[in-house]
């Protein structure tokens, strides 16, 4: 999927282009300046936390909330100043929006009524949609009557009624129980596979996000932080946000030494992104909990160093470390163990185990990341 | 990233907007017909001469160097605050025996303090006449004071607004949270110190919201004092003077003007008060469960029992005294008074005039009103439309019935008004009711309409269906309780609003209400009290067709009601 959508981006003209979008509401500047590509049958996520402007964003493409100046080009059509009765898009609410007073059929039908279709077709094609959704003989309750995993499968039918090309979902699945929402994420993704009907979801949940898009764009205040596929975001995230936003990340703060090196409490590291700093240079050093290394590391090792378990954390499936290194300032650092790892080298709390960073799993940042870090 | 400033979107206004902007254009065009033109009318006539010449502050002057005029802002302010206090502390516990009490037929005792609803206000002093006038059976409980005058306004108006304070308590008690007083019991509070620190301020906002309405509707009552003030001047029965008794249509106006001002004052201090309570609600309230206790319960039920029966008494001996023939000399029982067309005051054609205007009424209003309060909650965009238009609907609310009549009257009447073909008509009478009762139809519109879920407008659009499709097919349906709700609202108020209309009716659309008004003064009582009677029926039997139906719908809607 991933691949697909690198391959578009190459060669063809993007199905929906946004340029330069700028939206404000009063003083308050909900969007800076945003532009961006997506392509025809991509399902996108729009990530970030609460009042980032991915929401607002959305509301632009579909005319809800028209931006205050920019472009938008939905197909080769300008659409930026349209109505949204005039632009092609079906969408989906976190409230779902169903009509309470209408079955589930009239619903499904709601806006192929309109159409003057004949009658037969409608009906046709709402068995056909409640079929694709997964509730075949639904059809004559209301709303009220299902269950929130049902309502949303309901709305997205509807959505999808008028073969709209493009399907814009906000936070669809954020109302659901945990257990329903990863049985939906499987559903819509594979549901959109089937129509090739280009996407956009805006979501707050990374984990959402990271298994659901072909790309995602992580927003931060109004601006996009990083556009790249799942793999990308989580292994290669642009800066310390988005580090910190997906996944979990241990910021440590070190100086850079030249030539790719930093100087960790004492210990020198090489890390790669670390060539282009001078030495002396504040960095903010980043890795991922679950590659610290602890198995097969010896004094010799790269990038290795003693560090003390403060405290060990069962989470099930795994450990969660929280290490100090022992070094002059005491580092604090936290790893993700597996528990065969424990049980094999005996890690407990208090004891010194020798620990490894993995040149290519290091991520450097120049500076202090404290404040551009996510809440 | 570019600096330079990419030329604004000017956003296309599609169908669906126009077709907003020019409802709503209609709509704040009455509105602004109806009440602000008029409003200015008054305003302006307060500062001309008879001949229509400016005469700057005159009338102002006139006004306050008249002693006996002066006289009356003391006696309303005095009466009315009276009456507010009476009605405020009768109200209190009655309602607290209803939510903070284990009594049986609560619905009962709801029901019973709703019934002055139904009247027009001269109707309970008309009973009242009855109990403590000179003829009255209870005038010994008097002491030797005449119930006309202070004491008959004092006990007339306690009456007419006790329903209202009594809903306002009502619902600010049913509100408050079980686990302040679970908290304050468990660090041993006592009850006399849990009342005055957790129930005295859950409801704080009530009861001023209660004060200021209970003032206003007083303090703006005509009904009343005009039938039992006797001698004793007033500000609502001054205006009434100087128009209808000396023709003096400027003091009129400079009188309606002094009586707009506690009226607007109450209008905001309501306004603010009410902001602060939602600000201090929570959501997770736990609703309050009172636990059964012996002699609290009993004392209660003693309670609302004895302002019930009071309540069914004033009812009672209207319906009485327009059964008998000869009050007090012979009481036999006979349908004379019901004979109308014998008397003054438009007969049996008043009556079903007024059914004729509250039905107008009730339909056109709550379809003008309906679809103000949508477009004020969901036109999307156009945000100064919204705001004037939201504006121009609470505006009614700080308008007392009398000084909207007496502007239609300046307004309407003018020559050189193009819509002067209206005055003296059933049209002018209909305006005038649906604009007097504006507001409170609008808030329950408003309130229903903020329940349903914002984007169903965004989801309609983007499947291409037109608004007033999905109005029709989803907004009306769901807010159809709502709906009967006003509907009901504007004409209960229609049948028993005498205020406004008493200015604007003609031979030719006399009104049961004003009807009332004319008999009394005529000193046909109880045949004004037959007329109040068949006011009551018809309120009465509106509100009972409206609990059938509602309950109707709510039965064949459960099914996408009930979650």
């Amino acid at each position: 999927m991933a691949n697909d959508t690198a391959k578009q981006a190459e060669g063809k003209r993007a199905y929906l282009e946004i340029r330069d979008v700028v939206k404000k509401f009063g003083e308050f500047t909900a969007l800076k300046d945003i532009s961006l590509d997506i392509f025809e049958g991509e399902f996108v996520c729009f990530l970030g936390p609460s009042g980032c402007g991915k929401t607002t964003l959305l509301r632009a493409i579909a005319g809800l909330d028209i931006q205050t100046s920019g472009r938008i080009v939905q197909a080769g059509r300008d659409i930026s100043a349209l109505p949204p009765s005039e632009r092609d898009f079906g969408i989906v609410f976190q409230s779902y929006a169903l009509f309470p007073n209408l079955t589930v059929r009239r619903n499904v039908a709601y806006g192929l009524e309109n159409r003057r279709r004949p009658k037969a077709e409608v009906e046709a094609r709402v068995k056909e949609l409640l079929a694709l959704v997964g509730l075949p003989d639904q059809g004559d309750k209301y709303p009220a009557q299902l269950s929130g995993g049902q309502q949303q499968r309901v709305a997205l039918a509807r959505a999808l009624a008028t073969s709209p090309g493009l399907l814009l979902l906000d936070e669809p699945l954020s109302a659901l129980d945990a257990k329903v929402r990863m049985h939906l994420r499987h559903e819509v993704r594979q549901l959109q596979n089937k129509l090739g009907v280009t996407t956009i979801m805006v979501t707050h949940d990374q984990e959402e996000a990271l298994t659901m898009a072909d790309r995602i764009v992580v927003m931060n205040h109004g601006v996009i932080e990083q556009v790249g596929t799942p793999e990308e975001i989580y292994g290669h995230p642009a800066s310390p946000f988005v580090a910190d936003f997906v996944g979990t990340m241990n910021f440590i703060e070190a100086v850079a030494a030249g030539e790719g090196r930093i100087r960790l409490d004492g210990v020198e590291l090489t890390a790669r992104g670390a060539e282009g700093i001078a030495a002396g240079t504040p960095v903010t050093l980043c890795v991922r909990p679950e590659d610290v290394v602890a198995r097969g590391v010896s004094g010799s090792t790269p990038n290795s160093f003693d560090a003390e378990v403060q405290e060990l954390e069962f989470l099930g499936s795994f450990f969660r470390a929280y290490l100090r290194a022992a070094g002059v300032r005491g580092t604090e650092i936290s790893a993700d163990f597996s528990v065969n790892l424990v049980r094999d080298l005996g890690i407990r709390e208090g004891m010194t185990a020798r620990l490894a960073l993995p040149t290519e799993r290091i991520l450097v940042f120049a500076g202090r990341a404290g404040a551009a870090r996510a809440a | 990233m570019q600096t330079a400033a990419s030329p604004r979107v000017r956003p296309r206004l599609g169908t669906d907007d126009w077709i907003l902007r020019g409802t709503m254009l209609a709509v704040a065009a009455l509105l602004f017909v109806g009440i602000l033109l008029p409003l200015y009318a008054l305003l302006s006539k307060s500062f001309q001469g008879p001949d229509g010449s400016f005469v700057g502050l005159a009338n102002y002057a006139n006004y306050f160097s008249n002693p006996a005029l002066v006289y009356s802002i003391q006696n309303s302010v005095t009466v009315t605050t009276v009456a507010t206090v009476i009605t405020l502390v009768l109200a209190f516990f009655y309602a607290y025996g209803l939510t903070r009490t284990c009594i049986p037929c609560k619905s009962l005792f709801k029901g019973i303090a709703l019934v002055p609803i139904l009247m027009p206000s001269l109707l309970p002093a008309i009973s009242l006449v009855y109990f403590f006038g000179n003829q009255g059976i209870a005038k010994e409980l008097l002491f030797g004071h005449s119930i006309y005058g202070p004491i008959g306004i004092v006990m007339g108006e306690a009456y007419y607004v006790f329903p209202h304070v009594m809903t306002i308590l009502l619902i600010a008690m049913s509100m408050s949270d079980a686990r302040l007083y679970e908290a304050a019991t468990s660090l041993g509070a006592s009850r006399t110190r849990i009342f005055f620190t957790v129930t005295l301020p859950g409801i704080r906002y009530g009861l001023v919201s209660a004060f200021f309405v209970a003032f206003t509707l007083i303090i703006t009552d005509f009904g009343v004092p005009k039938v039992i003030g006797g001698q004793y001047n007033v500000l609502a029965t001054d205006v009434y003077k100087q128009v209808v008794g000396r023709h003096d249509f400027e003091m009129g106006a400079v009188v309606s003007m002094v009586l707009l001002v506690p009226a607007v004052i109450a209008f905001f201090a309501d306004r603010i008060v009410q902001r602060r309570q939602t600000a201090a609600l929570t959501a997770r309230s736990v609703p309050y469960q009172p636990q059964p206790s012996r002699g609290r319960d009993l004392f209660y039920l003693i309670y609302c029992s004895l302002i019930g029966a009071m309540i069914l008494a004033v009812l009672a001996m209207a319906a009485y005294a327009s059964l008998v023939r000869l009050w007090p000399y012979n009481l036999s029982f006979t349908t004379y008074h019901y004979q109308f067309d014998l008397r003054d005051g438009g007969g049996w054609a008043a009556y079903r005039n007024s059914i004729e205007m509250a039905s107008w009424t009730a339909l056109f209003g709550t379809v003008i009103i309906f679809v103000g309060a949508y477009l004020v909650e969901k036109a999307k965009g156009f945000r100064e439309g919204r705001a004037v238009l939201q504006f121009l609907a609470m505006v009614p609310m700080a308008v007392p019935g009398l000084v909207l009549g007496l502007a239609y009257v300046f307004f309407f009447n003018s020559p050189a008004n193009p819509l002067n073909f209206l005055y003296h008509t059933m049209t002018i009478l209909v305006i005038c009711t649906v604009t007097h009762f504006y507001t409170v139809a609008h808030l329950t519109g408003v309130t229903a309409l903020k329940q349903m879920d914002p984007e169903f407008e965004a989801v309609s659009a983007s499947l291409k269906v037109p608004v007033y499709k999905t109005f029709w097919r989803v907004t009306v349906p769901v807010c159809v309780p709502a709906i009967l709700d006003v509907s009901m609202y504007l004409f209960v108020n229609a049948m028993t609003t005498v205020s406004a209309v008493v200015f604007l009716y003609s031979p030719d659309t006399a009104l049961a209400s004003v009807a009332v008004l004319n008999m009394d003064d005529a000193g046909e009582i109880a045949s004004a009290a037959a007329m109040g009677m068949m006011i009551v029926l018809t309120s009465a039997g509106v509100r009972l067709l409206h609990a059938i139906l509602t309950r109707g719908i709510a039965r064949r809607t459960q099914a996408w009601r009930k979650r």
